[in-house]
């Protein structure tokens, strides 16, 4: 029965260009989503858990209200969520009709990962004041580990695309095919899985904290907010410098199993022995222009050797390379804001260690209202990074991205009509954060 | 005889039952709201039918991303036919999805009558088109209409055509009764009697017309779908296809007689049994020249899906089971909310006990540094990622505020 499976081909898509940017698209509404789903959990989890130590109602009230948000987010991941498994199919169709029985999976696994988030959520916010303390607590528990294992399944496909094994391709066919060792037994999902989790905590942590920065700008500051602001921003503020070393470490896997994505995010064109570091500047003509060169960086980043040979693009033919500046710029964007982000957390540490305070210049405070959407920026900016970076291949020199796409016409047309409907979900959901905002703090106990 | 390749299809249909009588019944919730009209009755229908689906939104829609996982994984050459030959009402369906789920959540924080009306005009139009296109993608599956080969099939005559409109027409219908079925249960549940009257008409108006569609789509189907209609009335499958109009018919004499929490049950059954017979029909077939056996993944992969499956739902069924028995007996009702009972007030963590932890906090980083920074060895990453991750729970205990009075001064 194995050899039987029957297989789609490659067919001519005139709008490939659309298809990838209407996967990205949605990917970047749904990137956000999962930060929340990551980190949120155990931040309403450690609230409640303090209100249940202390009894203080400050607590109780901000795990409440963080509840009813993290709820809301979670409806539209759980959408956004479902349009990318679509997509797998609407655009993708030769890819997930080649390789589905390599990785789909890992994607199934996640499906019950999903389902145990969902249901204990439903459970936990609902649950409030209706199941005993303890109860209600332990409920919460489940949320915070599905979204541990839910990223594991997710990125264990993406770390498969970017490093694939586990399988042989014999006529366009998969054969010998070891679903497991594909996807958990491939040393590349490390680096990713670790960078992405802490990014959730990253990205959630300043944007809530933002949310109250912005608010004692405005005057309200008491008791509430300022727990409301520290928890959040505490966690960012050592995820951020721990994440500067995990970023490193990433690096270091691509140069080994990517070269060429290395190359293209340094943009060195020539194979190179003790490459130098470019910052800044633009790609063109076979090298970086108007750009600071440091020497033997490179080579002593990536390989702990000053003088180590660095691969260029010139190892593959002109169709093998990724965009050079796309991939570039969005590396140097993450890493500048990533570095950015990793010393305000450590400026916020130093105050919070040798003061015992929260800082006071307002400056601090305008700062953390432009740390979360800068967090957003550097998250989009990596995912930019990792998968423009391995094109023009979709399965890392096994299957082109061209090869993949879905031979089906008005490409255009549904790109427009998603886009269309991501902007009014986007403004549904600025609508409705705003709304639970402004519930008044006395009225929030109860729904 | 069940076969190894025959197990996943058999759980994606098992998920594609849930998937419709769970979200099937929120959708047609979707769809009574639009129907609700003004007025006190209106907005209380309204206001009941989105909070008795409230706790168990995000569980229900989750089945179908498990059907398409679980197709995507056993069956990838048959769902890339699929998705690409059916794009144009997968994609509806998706939006009618993204639609319904935002205004979901947009719900919690509408306070006027007028943005709640607002709110449920939308969702309730998408309430419709999700499961007309998923109905009309189905139709065309059983139609033959899907070739296999990547985008091979008609774009626009693979979904609208007869079996695909009888077959849209009898989702959409069939949301409703689920709908007013369960929606009248509720009521009965919470003793609200007035609205259990107004589900009750409702459930027995939805039931007989999805059971007219059902009936007289045997007609459809035997003029555009002749292979599908000669195996529905033969065999297991009209098996399955008579004890859906047994439970039908039992449905709606339980709905007569006001046992509304039996109904659920007979009305879940009756659309289990036609999905059942839709499968039993095609097997094995799953599209034109292309058999279950030969759409099968590898050997490997389908024993995994398998292991997944079962363990996943020896994980899923109990934590479903605490869910649906905490909503239905009432326990996240939200008349149930009692005054939280005051926790034992504790001591906070003593000063000396945080400054242990930052210096832990703060060996944990070097740690972390120099094991996944500067050393290569895949053994040394590892003991670096967990000294990194030692270094922000430790770092955080010490540092998180245990008094929300932090002293700003």
């Amino acid at each position: 029965m194995s050899t039987t499976a029957a297989a789609l081909a490659p067919a001519h898509q005139r709008y490939l260009l659309e298809a990838r940017q209407m996967q990205a698209l949605s990917f970047a509404v749904h990137i956000p989503l999962v930060c929340f789903g990551i980190a949120f959990p155990a931040m309403v989890l450690f609230v409640e858990w303090l209100y249940q130590r202390t009894g203080d109602e400050v607590y109780r009230t901000l795990a409440r209200r963080w509840s009813k948000v993290m709820l809301a987010l979670f409806a539209v991941g759980v959408i956004t969520g479902t349009i990318l498994s679509f997509e797998m199919g609407l655009l993708w169709p030769n890819f997930t009709g080649t390789f589905g029985g390599v990785f789909g999976l890992g994607f199934a696994i996640e499906g019950f990962s999903f389902f145990m988030e969902a249901i204990f959520i439903g459970i936990y916010v609902y649950g409030w004041d209706r199941l005993p303390g303890r109860l209600h607590f332990a409920s919460g528990i489940p949320v915070v580990l599905a979204g541990l294992s839910g990223s594991l399944m997710v990125i264990s496909v993406n770390a498969w695309m970017n490093h694939p094994s586990g399988f042989r391709l014999v006529g366009g066919h998969v054969a010998d095919v070891h679903p497991l060792a594909a996807l958990f037994g491939n040393a590349y999902l490390w680096h990713e899985l670790v960078h992405m989790y802490l990014a959730g905590y990253i990205v959630t942590g300043f944007l809530v904290a933002g949310v109250y920065a912005a608010g004692r700008l405005r005057g309200r500051w008491g008791r509430y907010e300022r727990a409301a602001l520290a928890i959040p921003l505490t966690v960012a503020a050592l995820a951020a410098p721990a994440q500067v070393l995990v970023g490193d470490w990433a690096a270091r896997d691509v140069a080994h199993s990517q070269p060429v994505k290395l190359a293209a995010i340094e943009g060195l064109a020539r194979t190179t022995r003790g490459a130098s570091e470019h910052v800044l500047g633009w790609y063109t003509d076979g090298r970086v222009r108007y750009g600071i060169a440091i020497p033997k960086l490179l080579s002593l980043l990536a390989f702990h050797d000053p003088n180590a040979t660095v691969q260029g693009l010139d190892t593959v033919s002109a169709s093998q390379r990724p965009p050079v500046n796309v991939v570039r710029i969005a590396f140097q964007l993450m890493v500048a804001i990533g570095t950015l982000l990793a010393l305000f957390g450590v400026l916020y540490l130093v105050v919070r260690v040798r003061r015992k305070r929260l800082p006071e210049s307002v400056w601090f405070y305008r700062a953390l209202v432009a740390a979360g959407p800068l967090s957003v920026v550097a998250l989009i900016a990596g995912w930019v990074v990792t998968e423009v970076g391995r094109q023009p291949w979709v399965v890392y020199r096994v299957m082109l991205t061209s090869q993949a796409v879905t031979g089906a016409g008005g490409i255009p047309v549904g790109y427009a009509t998603l886009a269309l409907v991501y902007i009014g979900v986007a403004a549904a959901v600025a609508w409705v954060l705003r709304r639970l905002a402004r519930v008044p703090l006395h009225a929030a106990g109860g729904d | 005889m069940m076969h190894l390749y025959d197990v996943p299809l058999a759980f994606a249909l098992v998920g594609l039952v849930l998937y419709t009588v769970l979200a099937g019944a929120d959708f047609g919730a979707g769809a009574w709201r639009l129907l609700a009209g003004r007025g006190g009755v209106g907005e209380r229908i309204r206001d009941h039918a989105h909070h008795s689906m409230g706790p168990v939104w995000e569980a229900n829609h989750v089945w179908l991303i498990f059907v398409l996982t679980v197709m995507w994984t056993a069956y990838p050459a048959a769902f890339g036919s699929i998705a690409s030959t059916l794009s144009v009402p997968l994609l509806l369906a998706a939006i009618g999805i993204i639609v319904r789920g935002a205004a979901y959540a947009l719900r919690t924080g509408a306070q006027t009558p007028r943005e709640l009306r607002a709110i449920d005009g939308v969702s309730a139009i998408s309430s419709i088109v999700t499961p007309f296109a998923l109905g009309a993608a189905v139709g065309g599956i059983a139609s033959r209409r899907v070739p296999v080969g990547n985008a091979t099939g008609q774009l626009f005559s693979s979904w609208l055509n007869p079996t695909s409109g009888l077959i849209g027409g009898l989702a959409i219908a069939t949301s409703a009764y689920l709908a007013a079925v369960y929606l009248a249960a509720d009521a009965e549940r919470i003793g609200e009697r007035e609205l259990a009257q107004a589900f009750r008409a409702r459930a027995l108006a939805a039931g007989i017309a999805a059971g007219a569609v059902a009936l007289g789509g045997l007609a459809v189907l035997h003029a555009d779908a002749h292979p599908l209609y000669r195996a529905l009335i033969r065999g297991s499958a009209l098996g399955a296809l008579i004890s859906s109009i047994v439970a039908g018919c039992l449905t709606l004499m339980l709905v007569w007689r006001r046992r509304f929490e039996a109904a659920r049950y007979t009305a879940a059954l009756a659309v289990a049994a036609i999905i059942a017979g839709w499968g039993l029909a095609q097997h094995p077939l799953l599209l034109p020249g292309l058999t279950v056996a030969q759409a099968a993944a590898p050997h490997d992969t389908l024993i995994a899906i398998v292991v997944v499956v079962i363990a996943g739902g020896a994980l899923l069924f109990p934590s479903l089971g605490l869910l649906f028995g905490l909503l239905l007996s009432g326990r996240l009702d939200r008349d149930r909310a009692q005054a939280p009972s005051g926790p034992t007030g504790r001591a906070l963590l003593a000063a000396s006990a945080a400054g242990l932890l930052g210096r832990g906090a703060a060996v944990a980083l070097v740690m972390g540094v120099g094991f996944l920074t500067i050393a290569e060895a895949p053994w040394a990453h590892i003991i670096g990622v967990v000294s990194l991750c030692a270094f922000i729970v430790l770092g955080f205990a010490a540092l998180a505020p245990t008094d929300a009075g932090l002293p700003e001064d």
